[in-house]
């Protein structure tokens, strides 16, 4: 059997292509024939932003084994940054034009944010840092109930119903894309080697401060970016959507799905999402029920669904056969004498 | 000056709520290097557990203080031996976000049971006297003393008797300690009763002081404690006194000067102040790190 690699990328580029584009215009078709009922879009555009989150999140607890709570603190950010852009900032006759850009901007400021947060991570890890994560979602929920022209306590609405599935669609994949290739480039090493051993990573010569910062950005950009679809699908948010429940939710899908693995952030989003829309009818108790099955999965399996494992096709080709397959022969016949 | 009397003592009552939820924290993190995120919801559970004391069983307040004291132990035993339990060598993280998930399933539990939020009828008939200008109330007093002297008897408990020994030696060694004979799972669980006794004594007391109860009054509460646990350094059971009545003062000065919404703002932005320039919080010694 003749495996070549460049065969097999190529093959998977073609097929993942593909498959993404279908999914687009699925998204598309769903929007625009109204092939399922508005309750359905609904839950689908929230397992996407829930990916979003997830993934950005695993990206900091999951791959670089640090302990952030704080995590809808940027999101938070990303949402008013966002939502203040479309009400005030572009004019509202072509808002709909503007709304990737808003987007963007939140996803901006929340990592503007989230650079001043990765400075304590240089110092603090572990508990430490996660009373500096914690403290600052606490913080930004206070600033913004104390700004009176962002509506304080009572919130902010007027934003137009801009959030559609196939900007969710866009977003989330987009997302998953970057966050997989900046894990598998040269700093995702960095990432990894931070989690492994810290001081072993400084040795080696990761450049840690520059991988952490690295890290956080890309983490909270992700999450501003929530945050703005979140806000312009719900088209009010208030200071209280941003507390700890809601980062303590991120968190348990992450660890739900399984710490460092894109797959299992999907996973996680996709089923604790559905899950809770699905037990619905029992009310209050369906809430009283998913913490009992995360507790039962954590004893049974401690790392999450996926736990370190990932799909196939998250993979990189290389790092998939350099397993599998025999390393390439040396010339060595050539150099001996 | 009144005025600041007056506020001193707000903020004694308050710290001393914190400082008693704050050790639960402490001691655990000390013996098991994990982070009980279900503390504060134990402390929920206490008060609820006043509430059912004092309503449904019409119990004065000495009875309901002890029946809240020893649930939450139970509580706290049965949660160990259940969920931790089997943790005990899996991934730190697993741990904590198993507290996380225990400490969801209690909020949503008492909400499934209790949707509204109760109000606890006043246990003692509360006299307040006047001390040139400053307000005492007997409560505040009560509050105070029946902490204070909690924790001194936590204090002599841990460093006089063979069992707090053998505390402080699980903290300080986990593998080496059984081999000497220490039954580490009863001890581990004789902590949790503990810590957790003294969460739903906090809940008692919170309940009498602030009297309108719900569900998630655990969260914010736990939270703080946590952060006072850290600020006097996570695992000194003194560090977590002091760092809670330093939370408890902080609240109530910023309260008291500034608009109370400023309240959190301000205290956690002190708070990390603070853990830049003492990152191990204020007992807590600096860990090295061996390579």
């Amino acid at each position: 059997m003749k495996l070549n690699v460049r065969d097999l990328l190529v093959e998977r580029r073609v097929w993942l292509t593909a498959l993404l584009l279908a999914g687009f215009v699925a998204c598309v078709a769903v929007q625009a024939f109204g092939l399922c009922n508005l309750y359905v879009q609904l839950i689908l555009m929230y397992v996407g932003i829930n990916i979003i989150l997830t993934v950005s999140l695993n990206l900091i607890n999951g791959y670089m084994g640090e302990f952030s709570v704080g995590h809808a603190g940027f999101m938070a950010i990303g949402a008013y940054v966002s939502a203040l852009l479309t009400v005030r900032g572009f004019p509202a006759a072509h808002s709909a034009w503007f709304f990737p850009v808003a987007v963007i901007a939140g996803g901006l400021g929340a990592a503007l944010v989230g650079m001043l947060v990765a400075i304590p991570s240089f110092r603090t890890r572990g508990d430490y840092l996660a009373i500096v994560t914690l403290a600052f979602n606490m913080i930004v929920k206070s600033v913004i109930e104390n700004v009176e022209a962002v509506g304080g306590p009572r919130g902010f609405m007027g934003m137009e119903k801009l959030t559609t599935l196939p900007w969710v669609y866009v977003w989330t994949v987009l997302s998953v894309w970057i966050i997989r290739n900046f894990i598998y480039s040269r700093y995702g090493r960095g990432v990894l080697a931070i989690r492994e051993d810290e001081t072993a990573a400084e040795l080696m010569g990761v450049d840690t401060r520059q991988v952490k910062l690295l890290a956080f950005v890309i983490s909270s950009f992700f999450a501003g970016v929530a945050g703005g679809l979140f806000a312009h699908l719900l088209q009010f948010i208030n200071p209280r959507s941003f507390d700890l429940l809601k980062s303590t939710d991120i968190l348990i899908m992450v660890y739900l799905g399984g710490v460092g693995s894109i797959a299992g952030s999907i996973l996680g989003a996709t089923s604790y999402t559905v899950l809770l829309e699905v037990l619905r009818p029992m009310g209050v108790w369906r809430m009283a029920l998913m913490p009992l099955v995360l507790v039962v999965l954590m004893i049974f399996r401690p790392r999450g669904i996926m736990g370190l494992r990932e799909f196939r096709w998250f993979v990189p080709v290389r790092d998939f056969f350099s397993g599998a397959l025999p390393a390439p022969k040396k010339e060595v016949a050539d150099a001996a004498p | 000056m009144a005025y600041f009397l007056q506020q001193a003592l707000n903020a004694l009552q308050l710290g001393s709520i914190y400082a008693l939820i704050a050790l639960g924290y402490t001691m655990v993190y000390g013996i098991l290097t994990m982070i009980n995120f279900a503390h504060g919801d134990l402390f929920m559970v206490g008060a609820f557990l006043c509430f059912i004391a004092a309503t449904t069983l019409g119990l004065p307040f000495v009875p309901a203080l002890l029946i809240a004291i020893a649930g939450v132990a139970v509580l706290g035993v049965v949660i160990e031996r259940l969920a931790y339990k089997p943790l005990r060598s899996a991934p730190r993280v697993s741990a904590i976000i198993t507290a996380l998930g225990v400490g969801l399933f209690l909020e949503n539990f008492t909400l499934g049971l209790s949707p509204y939020p109760k109000h606890i009828p006043p246990l003692l008939s509360s006299t307040t006297w006047t001390v040139s200008g400053v307000s005492v109330s007997s409560l505040q007093i009560l509050i105070i003393l029946v902490s204070v002297g909690l924790m001194v008897l936590l204090d002599v408990f841990v460093g006089k008797t063979m069992t707090g020994m053998a505390m402080r030696a699980i903290a300080w060694d986990r593998t080496l300690v059984p081999l000497m004979g220490v039954p580490v799972d009863r001890i581990i669980s004789i902590t949790f009763a503990i810590g957790a006794g003294l969460a739903g004594a906090a809940g008692t007391l919170y309940g009498l002081a602030y009297p309108v109860i719900d569900p998630y009054m655990g969260i914010m509460v736990g939270w703080k404690a946590f952060i006072c646990a850290v600020v006097g350094g996570i695992g000194s059971i003194r560090g977590a006194m002091i760092g809670g009545y330093i939370l408890g003062s902080v609240e109530i000065l910023v309260a008291a000067f500034c608009p109370s919404t400023y309240r959190d703002f301000v205290a956690f932005a002190l708070l990390l102040v603070l853990l830049i320039f003492r990152p191990y919080g204020i007992l807590g010694k600096p860990q090295a790190q061996k390579v």
